[in-house]
């Protein structure tokens, strides 16, 4: 399992890479950002932010739910998604705004019943604790065991998405003319979903919410700016996620010694931070350009 | 049910569903749904930094929902509005994330940030609260009708001399102020559903804005009022009802759109 070859400089700490926790945080990391840079790719090209972000936050409806069935939370978080998803479908096709109202509907509902089976959880199990691992994730904190479904997750969502990468694409761009080309654009976006829906529950689940949201967005959004061609954007964005998993692991791991209480910066800030930062320098120096608005 | 120590939840969440309702109908007519979420969910990282510096988290939520609608407003200029969003919720909660990781603050603080605790609401937040609202409430008034229009036709908006990046910015820090006013009321999770639910499903019943924000602001007191209640009887959380209200009540309006009107 800690067979990664990396060829690391020696900015690196000692005892970087002989630590199990780093390292199934890097491998853990490097699939999550490779899935969702591919998925987000078409999330930001659809404008369907929104609904990415969601569905970590909705997810947590069923990871909360799970222990009270009781199964392992990774099943409650992909059939709450899937369902979650098809919900936002069905409410929102008339048009974008639909679609955005839609989307909050499904949000507040699925917070609503988040809040009943966290607070079930809480009171039947005594484990608050619960509620920020849900929230927050913690990529140190994973279990390596965790990797082959993690794997199984990972290869379905890139599946979908890549066998439907030009029908895909193509109603991405236009709807009108991906109809006229015989498309069938309503398939086409339920399937999306789908992809969209098991990428944001494995990412949520093993790196918690925030991550699972800047990965998905931010390297896509960074390589959408840097190339017109899709299938450059592909490849930049997760090389762009990859480098700010492995940055980010890198500088929480060094960031243990800065302040005098020992206390160590969390990595999702530094992830987060890192690509932020990147996205706010590429909005500046491209050009600015008319996007349709969704 | 209407005991002395729940008054000040009746009066907290009377105030707060009111507001909601207003500005929640703009939010319905702008389709800024991720805005409204985006700005009550990320404020929760200034109440974790204004307990790291020791000043009342009112003064966090404030200046840091205030710097999210800037933020969103900014980026928006240059991208798509949704990515400009997300990209800011992620930037908040992960500075949210470093103060917490920096605090010894407890769980249970964090969940009710989040969820709220509207029955745990004491005299003393009653009256920022009820002046945080009195401001929003002001702001609409002065602002209706260029708002209004830059939101339901943004195109004869600006042909009238309204300038939309200024509304939209107005919005941005009305759902801030709104923000501040409710977070430490209801919880971030909860204000989002009251600025959604009841709005969304007012305008499935009228067409008229007048008839629209009225409707939307009985129906949020409406879900309030029950979900306190049920609440109380069956001491289940107040955020499932009213997530679950409002979700029916949208349910409902879409089905009558559909069969009846």
């Amino acid at each position: 399992m800690n067979s990664v070859s990396i060829n690391s400089a020696s900015i690196v700490a000692s005892g970087f890479f002989a630590n199990g926790p780093v390292d199934t945080a890097l491998i853990i990391g490097t699939v999550v950002a490779v899935v969702s840079a591919t998925v987000g790719t078409f999330t930001v090209m659809r404008g369907q932010s929104f609904a990415g972000h969601s569905l970590s936050d909705i997810g947590t409806a069923g990871g909360a739910a799970a222990p009270l069935i009781p199964v392992p939370s990774i099943y409650g978080f992909v059939a709450v998604n899937v369902v979650a998803a098809a919900l936002m479908d069905l409410l929102g096709v008339r048009s974008p705004r639909a679609r955005d109202v839609a989307t909050g509907i499904v949000l507040g509902g699925a917070l609503g019943l988040a809040a009943l089976f966290l607070y079930e959880d809480t009171t039947t199990t005594s484990d608050s604790g619960t509620v920020v691992t849900v929230l927050f994730g913690s990529i140190f904190a994973l279990q390596s065991s965790l990797i082959p479904v993690v794997a199984a997750f990972s290869v379905a969502a890139l599946a979908i998405t890549l066998m439907l990468y030009r029908p895909l694409l193509l109603s991405s761009i236009s709807t009108d003319l991906a109809t006229a080309k015989g498309v069938r654009v309503r398939l086409v976006a339920i399937a999306y979903l789908l992809a969209l829906a098991l990428a944001v529950s494995l990412s949520a689940l093993t790196i918690g919410a925030i991550l699972s949201t800047v990965l998905l967005i931010g390297p896509a959004a960074i390589a959408l700016r840097l190339t017109k061609r899709t299938g450059h954007a592909l490849l930049l964005a997760s090389g762009t996620g990859i480098a700010a998993v492995a940055l980010g692991v890198l500088l929480a791991y060094d960031s243990v010694g800065w302040t005098s209480n020992g206390q160590g910066w969390p990595v999702s800030f530094f992830i987060v931070a890192l690509l932020f930062g990147t996205y706010v320098v590429t909005l500046l120096v491209t050009r600015r350009q008319p996007h349709r608005n969704a | 049910m209407f005991a002395g120590f729940m008054v000040n939840a009746w009066e907290a969440a009377t105030i707060v569903a009111g507001v909601a309702g207003v500005v929640g109908f703009f939010t319905v007519a702008r389709g800024a749904a991720f805005a409204a979420h985006a700005l009550p969910n990320g404020a929760f990282a200034g109440a974790a930094g204004a307990g790291l510096i020791g000043v009342n988290a009112l003064i966090g939520l404030g200046v840091f929902s205030a710097a999210g609608a800037l933020t969103i407003a900014g980026l928006a200029q240059r991208a798509r509005r949704d990515v400009a969003t997300a990209m800011t919720i992620v930037m908040m909660l992960a500075l949210g994330a470093l103060f917490l990781s920096q605090t010894t603050e407890y769980a249970p603080a964090i969940f009710s940030l989040l969820f709220g605790e509207v029955l745990g609401v004491n005299g003393n937040q009653i009256v920022p609260t009820a002046a945080i609202a009195a401001v929003c409430v002001v702001l609409v008034a002065v602002l209706f009708r260029p708002l209004l229009l830059s939101s339901v036709l943004p195109d004869v908006a600006q042909a009238r001399g309204v300038s939309n990046a200024r509304m939209e910015l107005a919005f941005l820090l009305l759902v801030a102020l709104t923000t501040t006013m409710a977070v430490p009321v209801v919880g971030s999770l909860l204000i989002f559903s009251l600025l959604i639910a009841p709005a969304a499903t007012a305008r499935c019943f009228t067409n008229k804005p007048l008839n629209a924000l009225l409707l939307s602001v009985s129906l949020a007191l409406a879900t309030v009022w029950a979900a306190i209640a049920i609440s109380f009887q069956t001491n289940w959380p107040i955020g499932f009802f009213v997530g679950t209200i409002g979700a029916l009540g949208y349910a409902t309006g879409r089905l009558w759109v559909r069969y009846a009107r």
